[in-house]
């Protein structure tokens, strides 16, 4: 029996276990759209922005470790995604991004709604395809898939003629994928292991600095293992944070800019740094010349092209993580670094980095601290970018992988409340926080919406701080608090979240946070808290922008050390 | 900081597109390309491409690394420090007067170039050679006037047995 091109689609979609799709319709998508209704199987959500559709399916992946889905129409449609696929990219998010393309005749010739999305998306996704001809329709599905999610994974684009959707052919699904130019490395080399190995055996001072790359090679366990075996502290970058245990004995949290004071000292003093499946972010490393001065680096990643890129590397492992860490397992020894984990405990002591201060107002530290404790730390945390962000990654702990949602590499403001959807939508059972900042929230709060018309009960903590907060810190600390361009006078977020119809409470004083929290935890469906917290509260610690991570400033009453103007051009927000 | 000129051989599936994605991870990544010549290779659905590209140590190897992650890209070697055959092409059109003429001849004939086309003030000479001497003859030829040059970027392949870059391992 013969299948359109658009019944193809749903059923290689089908094949690759997909259940729902985030998507937005137009003139060239019709037929696809016409057929779904055939495929009950596959759950499509109508977001109102493109955008949100491609945050959607990242914050979809993110949460159940599945390749997100998306959809859109050519020309405009396809064009809003591509901040959404610029973001899965940097962030490694498996996702097939499916737009539809003016019919075959008119490529090239500017019709109407014809953008080169293949084109435009060549530096920002994995691979892409543009399907000429409905035979390769199925074979391009399957490799999308395969490609998005093996390897390092990341956005795969395909790009669909409308007359592609309507031609038939027999619909065959291959069985595997023929890629020759496509062969990642998932064992680590012997050799390399085996010297990692005699690294950590003669290390005074190891940590571990773990990533992102864990979660996704689904390493945690054995994670957990080499640093319990050989008693090694553990840091991580902010995507890294659950990977391990934020509770565990030999965790101490998160480096970089917004890091905690002890991790930054512990990467500082460090003789061995074990880096794992992250890549040397510059907001994770401060100034690379000052990284880790006294260490020596392993560097376990799967993609090599990642090692050496941004710092030096004395031991390289190309390898999936959970692979390289098996073997690198069976060759650690036990250890005990008893002197090294008491300094970072001391440290610890001395610099706690997430004490809040004293304060009658409503801080905003204190309402994600009280998110935490009224959700007992159960809860899938999905996060603006800005003040907002780096709050959630400090006061709230995280033990599991997938329970922080944020976008790292992009920095990608408005990606907190389309995520937080996809995020509840992949795991309706779990209690889905999405921490928003007031500007934030506003480059997406149409998704609104979308919550409302597809019952998605995410809960929505608005901090706002009048503010385009980050921005704002930064001028406060090297613009001598010339504010320009960052007050913000705000929407009234209650009125705007019952005009989307669903219920919203204005937060203003300490005492009123707990009771909101727990009304909204009880409220069957999505549920908006306005927190109208104190206005000017900067983020500590903070290493300045071009300083080495051991220069921290720590205390929020005292300017930064540094007298000099920092070296922004080496860094954005 | 070394700095040398790299040869890399890539082969890529012959697929719409191949010649952007390279290009635009060049642009993209701040790499320079000196040349890039592109052809069919030995097996169908694959072509062989020569990039010459300079840049310290460090960079030509994360354009090797970049270049890799290509899903397109087949196999790369830099075969900048073994022993290779290259070849560049090159038209040159050079104004010929009836008193320049014939010292163009003997110019042509000492680098084994050949005349492949005369117009009454002009000559057009075909060479083909390393970048060098490609290099040189041009130097020669610019005293009496070039009007028109075309170079085609080198292409290249390891001498004797070893391979350059083939579909199989
Ligand atoms: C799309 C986008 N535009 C601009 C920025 C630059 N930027 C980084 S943080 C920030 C402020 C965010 O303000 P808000 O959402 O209110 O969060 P806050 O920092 O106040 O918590 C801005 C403008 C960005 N990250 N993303
Ligand atoms: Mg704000």
């Amino acid at each position: 029996m013969k299948l359109t091109g658009a019944q193809i689609l749903c059923e290689a979609l089908l094949k690759e276990g997909v259940e729902v799709i985030f998507g937005f319709p137009g003139g060239v998508v019709l037929p696809l759209y016409d057929t779904l209704p055939q495929y009950s199987q596959l759950r499509h959500i109508l977001v109102r922005h493109e955008q949100g559709a491609a945050h959607a399916a990242d914050g979809y992946s993110r949460a159940t470790g599945k390749v997100g889905v998306c959809l859109a129409t050519s020309g405009p449609g396809a064009t809003n995604l591509v901040t959404g696929i610029a973001n899965a990219y940097l962030d490694s998010s498996p996702m097939v991004a499916i737009t539809g393309q003016v019919a075959r005749p008119f490529i090239g010739k500017d019709g109407f709604q014809e953008v080169d999305i293949t084109g435009i998306t060549v530096p920002i996704t994995k691979h892409n395809y543009l399907v000429l001809d409905v035979n390769d329709l199925a074979r391009v599905v399957k490799e999308s898939f395969y490609l998005a999610r093996t390897g390092r994974p990341g956005p795969v684009l395909i790009d669909i003629p409308k007359d592609v959707f309507i031609e038939q052919t027999d619909f065959r699904y291959p069985e595997k994928v023929d890629l020759p130019g496509y062969k990642p490395t998932i064992e680590g080399h012997p050799t390399q292991i085996k010297k990692a190995a005699k690294a950590i055996s003669e290390s005074k001072r190891p940590v571990i600095l773990a990533g992102r790359g864990i979660i996704l090679s689904d390493a945690c366990e054995e994670l957990k293992e080499l640093a319990e075996t050989s008693q090694m502290p553990v840091v991580t970058t902010l995507l890294g944070i659950g990977c391990f245990p934020e509770s565990h004995v030999l965790s101490f949290g998160m480096i970089g800019m917004h890091g905690m004071a002890y991790a930054n000292f512990a990467v500082s003093n460090a003789d061995l740094i074990i880096a794992i499946g992250m890549r040397f972010d510059d907001r994770a490393t401060g100034k690379v010349s000052a990284f880790a001065p006294k260490a020596r680096i392993i560097h376990i990643d799967i993609d090599p092209a990642e090692i050496g890129k941004n710092v030096r590397v004395d031991m390289p492992i190309v390898g999936d993580a959970k692979h390289v860490l098996r073997e690198l397992n069976k060759l650690v020894g036990r250890r005990l670094h008893v002197e090294w984990v008491k300094q970072l405990d001391t440290w610890r002591e001395e610099h706690p980095s997430v004490t809040i201060r004293e304060s009658e107002n409503l801080l905003p530290q204190f309402v994600v601290r009280k998110i935490y404790e009224v959700t007992g730390g159960e809860a899938i945390v999905v996060t603006g970018v800005g003040q907002n962000q780096m709050w959630s990654a400090q006061h709230f702990w995280y033990d599991k992988p997938g329970k922080l949602i944020s976008s790292g590499g992009l920095g990608t403001m408005g990606f907190e409340l389309p995520a937080a959807m996809g995020a509840k939508v992949g795991c309706p059972d779990e209690t889905v926080w999405c921490i928003a900042g007031d500007g934030g929230i506003q480059m997406t709060i149409q998704e609104l919406a979308t919550i409302v018309q597809e019952n998605i009960a995410v809960k929505i903590a608005i901090i706002n701080n009048g503010y385009l907060g980050m921005v704002r810190q930064w001028q406060d600390l090297f613009y001598q608090k010339r504010y320009v361009a960052t007050p913000l006078s705000g929407p009234d977020f209650v009125k705007i979240a019952e005009a989307y119809g669903l219920p919203g409470l204005r937060v203003k004083t300490r005492r009123e946070v707990v009771p909101a929290l727990k009304k909204a935890m009880a409220y069957k469906g999505a549920f908006l808290i306005d927190f109208q917290v104190e206005p000017e509260e900067n983020v500590y610690p903070m290493v300045p922008p071009g300083a080495g991570l051991a220069e921290v400033i720590e205390d929020p009453q005292k300017k930064p050390a540094r007298s000099s103007a920092p070296d922004l051009t080496a860094s954005s927000i | 900081m070394d700095f040398q000129k790299h040869t890399l051989v890539v082969l890529v599936a012959d697929k719409p597109g191949i010649l952007n994605r390279v290009a635009s991870l060049f642009r993209r990544r701040g790499f320079n390309i000196d040349s890039i010549a592109v052809g069919h290779a030995e097996q169908p659905n694959l072509s062989r491409m020569t990039i010459v590209v300079g840049g310290a140590e460090g960079t030509v190897e994360q354009v090797r690394k970049q270049l890799a992650k290509l899903v397109d890209v087949v196999r790369i070697s830099d075969i900048t420090n073994e022993p290779v055959v290259t070849r560049e092409l090159a038209l040159i059109k050079v104004k010929a007067t009836a008193a320049s003429r014939n010292e163009i001849i003997q110019i042509v004939d000492i680098f084994r170039a050949n005349i492949v086309d005369v117009a009454a003030d002009s000559l057009t000479v075909e060479v083909t050679g390393d970048g060098e001497k490609l290099d040189s003859l041009i130097n020669l030829l610019r005293g009496f006037g070039i009007k028109e040059l075309s170079r085609t970027g080198c292409i290249a392949l390891t001498r004797g047995t070893t391979s350059s870059a083939t579909a199989e391992e």
